[in-house]
């Protein structure tokens, strides 16, 4: 075989290698999607939504106390953590070159990296202890405290993306410094940060170890916030380990009802910034 | 194979100077002694880091004129510029010595509010940036932060802005569309509007057609023309035919220098420096 043979061979060869191994990341995804549709779907109903759980040996009911729960959670985790990462994000982007600010980006990278059950055994130190009762604010601290990371260093890196001149034009308008950094640098950014906020929300949306011992979980349908209150992922984690057969058939549904939700929050993600980036070009 | 297929014509030939249009001089007349000296800088001295930008600049820039900037690439022009608006104070270890005047006043002096100073002294860059708002909003913006109009005086002001900049009557009838939608030169008169909105008293620009096709730099340079009437102008340019067009008064930078400073008409055609000479005819840079 001469060179050139051997050269195409090679370069064949990579663009194979390449291939196998896109389809060797996509795979999990797939297969998990598809699995969790056919064994949820068949649990899943109307009833679902809109049914308390029965007791066990009942068939039926539903886990409408955990999809409200979930959304609260998210809730208060959106209230916690976007204005928090928002505002700490503008700080490392636009004042960002001071000993401090490296070490505040560092710490942001760490705590995202923090495992969720350390998070979770904090915010029961912080919420649960003080007053000794799991609480839906606890659960949606600890939920906000892992989204922080996220928003924060997406922010910065969306504003280090937006030019410059911006920032000067503002300023040569007489804007002090923040007043140009919230009222243009993040205006400017918008699109991609809210990308970075969904990619947050979907990231804790499915979250069950620091639900744990925070939010704990409920039995009942509860919207207080000083009281435990009851989750999709809880949920599906305490049917799943239970040995009732109806139980087992809804931590599917639970199941796919978390995928589901968080690929909408990945579908939203896309649409969002494709308009809001149309708005600006408009 | 000749070296002269290598050298560029430029350098080949000796071409003639730019012809200073009649107009400024006749019909602006007034000579330096007679206009009020609006901005000056004394000694003004530049560092970036350890390097200096500037050395020794003392210059004047008179009221309701145009002064002109040239000189070659990296000679302190648009950094002298920058220093009359204190926008070099955003760059991380600079330093300045010596004056800078605004109406007899220092403005790097102890207790000068910089945001106050640059309401008063506005810039247009080279590079039109408007901000990824409406045009309406763009224009207000100004006014907005510096709290100059009450919600219902805006449109009356954002209009006058943008008559001021010749643009009112292509956009008029479409304020609240995004400003990025514009071409090149009307975002760069959309943002001449927004520098005008908060009434300065001087407006900077550095290099503002340099990105232009010749129309829309046509465009700026009536504008320019229309604004001296109003306002103390001064620009940076590369383009030495616009700074003769344009200009009442011409500076020439080199190397952090100010070789000579004069009327345009003088430095372009008789000016008091062989160096000044050689860039003007294109010699070099």
């Amino acid at each position: 075989m001469n060179l050139a043979a051997r050269r195409r061979a090679l370069s064949h060869f990579v663009v194979v290698l390449c291939g196998v191994a896109v389809l060797v990341a996509l795979l999990p995804l797939v297969l998990v999607f598809f699995y969790v549709l056919r064994q949820g779907i068949t649990a899943l109903n109307w009833d679902f939504f809109t049914k308390m759980p029965k007791p066990v040996g009942e068939a039926g009911g539903g886990m409408a106390n955990a999809v409200v729960g979930t959304l609260i959670l998210i809730a208060i985790a959106s209230a916690v953590a976007v204005p928090v990462g928002l505002i700490a994000g503008t700080y490392l982007s636009e004042y960002g070159r001071k000993p401090f600010a490296s070490l505040a980006r560092f710490t942001a990278d760490v705590l995202n990296g923090i495992p969720s059950i350390v998070i979770g055994i904090f915010a029961y130190g912080l919420a649960v202890m003080p007053v000794r009762r799991f609480s839906a604010i606890a659960g949606g601290l600890a939920l906000g405290f892992m989204m922080i990371p996220i928003i924060t260093r997406t922010t910065e890196e969306l504003l280090n993306l937006v030019p410059s001149s911006l920032r000067e034009g503002a300023l040569a308008l007489g804007a002090t410094r923040a007043r140009a950094a919230f009222s243009v640098m993040l205006p400017a950014a918008l699109p991609g940060i809210m990308t970075g906020i969904l990619v947050a929300l979907s990231r804790i949306a499915g979250e069950t170890a620091p639900l744990l011992f925070t939010a704990f979980n409920n039995r009942f349908f509860s919207t207080r916030l000083t009281q435990p209150i009851a989750s999709l992922p809880v949920q599906v984690y305490t049917y799943a380990i239970s040995p009732y057969e109806d139980w087992h058939r809804q931590a599917w549904a639970g199941a796919l009802v978390l995928v589901g939700v968080i690929f909408s929050f990945s579908v939203l993600a896309r649409v969002v910034t494709k308009r809001l980036e149309r708005m600006h070009a408009r | 194979m000749t070296d002269v297929t290598l050298m560029s014509p430029e350098k080949g030939t000796t071409p003639a100077r730019p012809e200073v249009p009649s107009r400024s001089s006749l019909e602006s007349p007034a000579p330096p002694s007679a206009s009020r000296i609006r901005m000056e800088t004394r000694k003004l001295n530049f560092f970036y880091g350890k390097s200096q930008a500037l050395y020794d600049i003392s210059l004047s820039v008179p009221e309701k004129s145009v002064t002109a900037f040239i000189g070659p690439s990296g000679c302190g022009k648009s950094t002298f510029l920058r220093c009359l608006n204190r926008m070099n104070d955003i760059i991380p270890e600079t330093r300045v010595e010596g004056d800078v005047l605004l109406d007899g006043k220092d403005i790097y002096g102890p207790g000068n509010d910089v945001v106050d100073l640059r309401r008063r002294v506005g810039m247009v860059f080279q590079k039109s940036n408007p901000f990824p708002k409406s045009i309406f909003d763009n224009v207000a913006y100004g006014l907005k932060i510096n709290g100059l109009a009450r919600r219902a005086e805006m449109p009356e002001r954002v209009e006058k802005a943008l008559k001021g900049a010749a643009l009112w009557e292509e956009v008029k009838d479409r304020l609240e569309s995004s400003a990025l939608g514009l071409s090149g030169g009307q975002q760069q008169r959309l943002c001449i509007a927004r520098a005008l909105a908060v009434e300065p008293e001087v407006v900077l620009m550095d290099e503002p057609a340099s990105a232009l096709d010749p129309i829309a730099t046509q465009k700026i340079e009536e504008l320019i023309y229309e604004l001296k009437r109003n306002y103390t102008i001064a620009i940076v340019t590369h383009n030495m035919q616009q700074a003769a067009r344009v200009s009442e008064y011409t500076a020439f930078f080199m190397l952090g220098r100010l070789v000579e400073r004069d009327r345009t008409d003088k430095i372009f055609t008789n000016p008091g420096q062989k160096i000044t000479e050689d860039y003007i005819t294109g010699r070099f840079g």
